[in-house]
C-alpha cells in the first residue's frame, strides 16, 4: 500500500512538472533563442540600459495579457481591454486632477473602475446570454467613447500629483540596491503575475476559471452558480485592467483618451504566444507573461538592428501564427 | 406508508414528440427500482425531471409525502437527489478529485482551496468505491470506463437518498461492474433509494426489487423482479413488435464487393479493424458506447486521420484523407448528429437538398439554378415521402424523421455506392423509424452499399445482412443477421475486452 502511494505521488509529480513545462517549454525556449540571437547579432542588445527598456515595455502589454489570461480560460476572450484600461485612466484623472484628491483615491478609482466595467462585461455575458466576443466588442466601443466623452477628447495631464509618475518609473528596488534600478512598472507587472497565478492556481475563483472553460454545462449542473462566477472572473480581469490603466497614465503622465484601441489584440497574441488555448480550459499566467516578453523583445529587437517598424509587425504576427500552430502540432501528438 | 419519491401523471412534451404521457413511477428506501424500456421511451427524461434537469408540463411529485418541483439540479440535490448521467458529464481539464468535488471544495479563508483535504476526501470515498485511483489524476487521460467510475463517486459524495444511474454499467468491465453493485448493495443496506436504469437484462435479474416498464413515453407495469420471467419484461418493453425484428436476408454473395477496410488502426480509439461489404448489402455495427463504431466511420469518410490501414472501394485502393475525397471516391457518411453536422436548420429544404451538390446547380456564370434546384427537392420529396408543406419550409421546423429524409435526399442527389449511417432513428418517434428502415432496405435494394451503426440492438437485428461488433476499438467478430443470432451472442462480442489492456491500465 505505502509502495503504491509513494509510486503514486512521484507519478503525480513527474505529471505535473511534465505537464507544467510541455505548455510553456516552447514559448520559453523560443525567448531565450531570441534573447541569444539578438546578443550575437548586436552588442547593443545585451546592455542593462536595454534590458530594462524591454522590461518597461512589456508592463503594460504583460498586466492586459494577465488579465485576458483569466477570461480565455473559461473559454471567453475579452476585446475590451485596451480602451477600458484609457477609461480606467481617464477616471483617475478626473479623480486626481479635477477633483484633486489624494494619490491613493486615484489608485482605488482605477481599480473599481475596471471591475465594474469588469463586471458589466460579465453579467452582458452570464445573465444576457451574449456570445463574449460580441459582449466585450460593445464594451470596447461604449469604453472608447465615454472616455473621450468625460474628456472632453483632451488629454488629463498629473502634473499636481506629485509621485504620480513614480508609479511606472520610479524604482523602489533601486532605492535598495543602486546597481539593479528595475523600474517600479516592471515590479508591479511581476507582483500583479504572483497573485494573479496564486488565485488561478489556489483558489475556487480560479479553479472555476479553468472548470467553465473545460465544461460549463457540467459545472452548471453540479449545482455551482455559474453566472455568479463568470461575473466575478471579469470583474477580477477588470481590476487588473485598472492597475494597466494606471500604469499606461504614469509613464505617460498624462491619461490620453484617444489611446487603448489596439492594446486588446495584442494582450491576446501575448496570451496565445503563451500556449493558453482559446477554446478554454487549459492555460497558465507564466505563458501570458513569457508570451508578452517575447513580443517585446521582438520589438526592441528588431529595433536595434534598425529593422524598420513596419518590418516588426509583419514578423509578430507570423510569431503568433507559427506560435499557435506549434501548440497545434504538440495537442495532436499528445492526445 | 409514504413512498421515498412519487410521481404521477408526468408529462413532457419536447417541439414534435410527446416524451412522457401521464407517467407514474414511486421509489421506497432501501430498494432498486429499475426502470425499463427501448431507447426513445421516456426513461432518461423522467428521471431528468426527477433530479431537475427539465421541468415537467404536468402532474405531481412528491418527497416525503410533501409535493416538491424542484427547479434545478441544486434544488433536487438539495431534496437529496442524486444522479449519474448516461453520457459522461465531466471537466476533462480538471482532476479526478476536482470534478468529483466541483461546487464544494473544502476552502480556507479568501477562498483559498485547500487541495490535500479535496484530495483526501475524494480519495476515501475512491476506497469505498474499490477504485484505485490517484485523486490527481487528469480526467481526460482515463478511459471512458474509469471517467463513469469518477462520474459515479462524484454522485456518491453528495450523500443522496435517492440515487439515479442511468446506464451506469454501459462502459464497465465485469470486474468494475461486480464492484459497482457491491456500492449498490451497501447503500441499499443504508436505506437509499436507487433508480437504475439499463438495457442489460442480466442485470434486472441481479440487482433490481422492483421494474417499471415504459414504453413510447407512456406507463406500461410495474412487475416486482424476482417472479417476473425476463421473457415477459421485454414482451412489455416490445409490445407487439417482438415476432417481426428479423430482416429478409437477400444473397449478395455473388455481388461485387463496394468497400474494404483493411487493418484500419487509429491511436487507443481503432486497433486493427478489417471488413467487407458488398453491394446490396446492410452491414450493421453493434457495440457499446465508446466501442470505436463512430471512429471508424470517420475514418473511412476521412473526417479523422488514420494511423494505419487501407481502404478499397470496388477492388481499388484509395487515398482518403479528406470527405471530400471521401465523397469523390463515392461514400456517404449521415453523422449521428444532423443539426450540428448533417443539416443547415434555418435554410429551406430546397436548399438542403442541394448543399451538397451545388455545382450541378450553378450556371456558367455561378447564378444558382432555382428552378432545377426545385424540381429535384420535390423529386426527392415525393420519392422518400418527405412531410413538409413545401420545399421552401424551414428544416427545423420538420419533426426528427423528417428532417433525417432530407439528410439522405442530400446524399442520395450525390449517387454514393457506400453510405455510412450513424445511428439513423436517434430522437425519431417509433412510426418514423419503420419508414427510415424500409427507405433503407430499399437503398440496399438498389445495389448500394448500407453501413448502419446503431446503439438499439433491436434496431440492428432488424436491419442486418451481417452485424459487425466492436468492443473497445476492435472489430471482435462478424455474426450472420438474421434469427440465428441472438442479442446475447452479440452482447458477448460487445463486452470483450481485452484483460490485459485493462490491467495495465489500473496499473498506471
Amino acid at each position: 500500500m505505502t509502495t503504491t502511494t509513494v509510486d503514486a505521488t512521484k507519478s503525480a509529480l513527474s505529471r505535473i512538472v511534465v505537464a507544467g513545462t510541455h505548455q510553456r517549454v516552447l514559448a520559453f525556449a523560443s525567448l531565450i533563442v531570441l534573447l541569444i540571437g539578438f546578443s550575437i547579432a548586436s552588442p547593443n542588445f545585451m546592455q542593462t540600459s536595454n534590458m530594462l527598456a524591454i522590461l518597461q515595455a512589456t508592463s503594460v502589454n504583460g498586466v492586459l495579457a494577465i488579465a485576458v489570461t483569466l477570461v480565455i480560460i473559461t473559454g471567453g476572450i475579452d476585446l475590451s481591454v485596451g480602451t477600458m484600461m484609457t477609461f480606467c485612466a481617464v477616471i483617475t484623472g478626473v479623480v486626481l486632477t479635477y477633483a484633486g484628491m489624494p494619490l491613493a483615491f486615484g489608485v482605488v478609482a482605477a481599480v473599481l473602475t475596471g471591475a465594474v466595467c469588469g463586471a458589466c462585461s460579465g453579467t452582458f455575458v452570464a445573465k444576457m446570454a451574449i456570445p463574449p466576443f460580441i459582449a466585450t466588442l460593445g464594451m470596447m466601443l461604449i469604453l472608447k467613447g465615454l472616455s473621450l466623452v468625460i474628456s472632453g477628447t483632451r488629454p488629463i495631464y498629473f502634473n499636481d500629483t506629485p509621485g504620480f509618475s513614480e508609479i511606472s518609473r520610479g524604482s523602489l528596488i533601486g532605492e535598495v540596491v543602486p546597481s539593479l534600478p528595475i523600474p517600479n512598472g516592471v515590479l508591479i507587472l511581476f507582483i500583479v503575475a504572483a497573485v494573479t497565478a496564486y488565485i488561478l492556481n489556489r483558489t475556487v475563483l480560479g479553479r472555476y476559471c479553468f472548470a467553465l472553460g473545460s465544461n460549463e454545462e457540467s459545472v452548471r449542473l453540479s449545482g455551482v452558480n455559474t453566472d455568479r462566477w463568470k461575473i466575478a472572473i471579469y470583474a477580477l480581469a477588470g481590476s487588473i485592467v485598472g492597475i494597466a490603466g494606471l500604469l499606461i497614465a504614469s509613464r505617460l503622465n498624462s491619461a490620453q483618451p484617444a489611446l487603448g484601441l489596439g492594446y486588446e489584440l495584442e494582450a491576446i497574441a501575448a496570451v496565445v504566444i503563451g500556449g493558453t488555448s482559446l477554446s478554454g480550459g487549459r492555460g497558465s499566467i507564466l505563458g501570458s507573461l513569457i508570451g508578452a516578453l517575447i513580443m517585446a523583445v521582438l520589438t526592441n529587437g528588431l529595433r536595434v538592428l534598425s529593422v524598420a517598424q513596419e518590418w516588426q509587425t509583419v514578423v509578430t504576427g507570423a510569431i503568433i501564427i507559427l506560435a499557435v500552430y506549434a501548440d497545434m502540432m504538440r495537442r495532436n501528438k499528445t492526445t | 406508508m409514504t413512498y421515498l419519491v412519487e410521481m404521477k401523471g408526468i408529462e413532457k412534451r419536447f417541439p414534435g414528440v410527446h416524451a412522457l404521457k401521464g407517467v407514474q413511477f414511486d421509489l421506497n428506501p432501501g430498494e432498486v427500482h429499475a426502470l425499463m424500456g427501448e431507447n426513445g421511451a421516456g426513461k432518461s427524461t423522467l428521471m431528468k425531471i426527477m433530479s431537475g434537469i427539465y421541468s415537467r408540463d404536468g402532474g405531481e411529485m412528491f418527497v416525503d409525502g410533501k409535493p416538491v418541483s424542484p427547479v434545478s439540479p441544486r434544488a433536487a440535490q438539495d431534496l437529496g437527489i442524486g444522479i449519474i448521467h448516461q453520457e459522461l458529464s465531466l471537466m476533462n481539464d480538471l482532476t479526478a478529485a476536482q470534478n468529483v468535488l466541483i461546487g464544494r471544495e473544502p476552502r480556507r479563508s479568501f477562498g483559498r482551496l485547500d487541495e490535500p483535504a479535496l484530495n483526501a476526501k475524494t480519495a476515501e470515498i475512491f476506497a469505498s468505491l474499490n477504485l484505485a485511483m490517484d485523486p490527481r489524476t487528469r480526467v481526460g487521460t482515463q478511459t471512458i470506463a474509469r471517467q463513469q467510475l469518477i462520474e459515479i463517486a462524484k454522485a456518491l459524495s453528495y450523500n443522496p437518498r435517492v440515487l439515479i444511474m442511468d446506464e451506469p454499467t454501459a462502459a464497465l468491465n465485469d470486474i468494475e461492474i461486480a464492484e459497482l453493485f457491491k456500492v449498490i448493495e451497501k447503500l441499499k443496506a443504508d436505506g437509499v433509494g436507487i433508480v437504475y436504469i439499463s438495457h442489460r437484462m442480466d442485470e434486472i435479474k441481479r440487482i433490481a426489487d422492483r421494474v417499471t416498464i415504459l414504453r413510447d413515453g407512456a406507463y406500461i407495469d410495474t412487475v416486482e423482479a424476482a417472479d417476473t420471467p425476463l421473457t415477459k419484461i421485454i414482451q412489455l418493453m416490445v409490445g407487439r413488435e417482438v415476432t417481426q425484428n428479423t430482416p429478409v436476408i437477400p444473397d449478395t454473395s455473388q455481388n461485387q464487393v463496394a468497400l474494404e477496410v483493411r487493418n484500419l488502426s487509429r491511436g487507443k480509439e481503432v486497433w486493427d479493424v478489417s471488413f467487407d461489404i458488398r453491394k446490396g448489402e446492410i452491414l450493421g455495427f453493434a457495440g457499446l458506447m465508446g466501442a470505436g463504431r463512430t471512429e471508424v466511420a470517420r475514418i473511412i469518410f476521412g473526417a479523422d486521420a488514420r494511423d494505419r490501414g487501407e481502404i478499397l472501394v470496388a477492388g481499388q485502393p484509395v487515398n482518403i484523407r479528406t470527405p471530400h475525397a471521401a465523397v469523390e471516391a463515392g461514400i456517404g457518411y449521415l453523422s449521428e448528429d444532423r443539426k450540428h453536422f448533417g443539416l443547415a436548420v434555418d435554410m429551406t429544404v430546397r436548399a438542403n437538398i442541394a448543399m451538397a451538390n451545388l455545382v450541378q446547380f450553378t450556371s456558367r456564370t455561378g447564378v444558382l439554378n432555382e428552378v432545377a434546384m426545385k424540381e429535384t427537392a420535390i423529386k426527392y420529396i415525393d420519392q422518400l415521402g418527405i412531410r413538409t408543406p413545401s420545399d421552401m419550409q424551414a428544416v427545423r421546423l420538420l419533426s426528427g424523421g423528417n428532417q433525417q429524409k432530407v439528410v439522405i435526399a442530400k446524399w442520395l442527389l450525390r449517387d454514393c455506392d457506400v453510405l455510412i449511417f450513424d445511428e439513423p432513428t436517434r430522437g425519431i418517434d417509433v412510426g418514423a423509424k419503420s419508414e427510415i428502415y424500409a427507405l433503407l432496405e430499399d437503398l440496399a435494394a438498389q445495389g448500394r452499399a448500407i453501413i448502419v451503426i446503431s446503439s438499439e440492438l433491436p434496431e440492428v437485428m432488424r436491419l442486418s445482412h451481417r452485424i459487425a461488433v466492436m468492443c473497445e476499438g476492435r472489430l471482435t467478430g462478424i455474426l450472420p443477421g438474421g434469427e440465428g443470432t441472438t442479442q446475447e451472442q452479440i452482447m458477448e462480442l460487445a463486452t470483450q475486452r481485452d484483460s490485459a489492456l485493462s490491467v495495465t491500465e489500473d496499473v498506471l
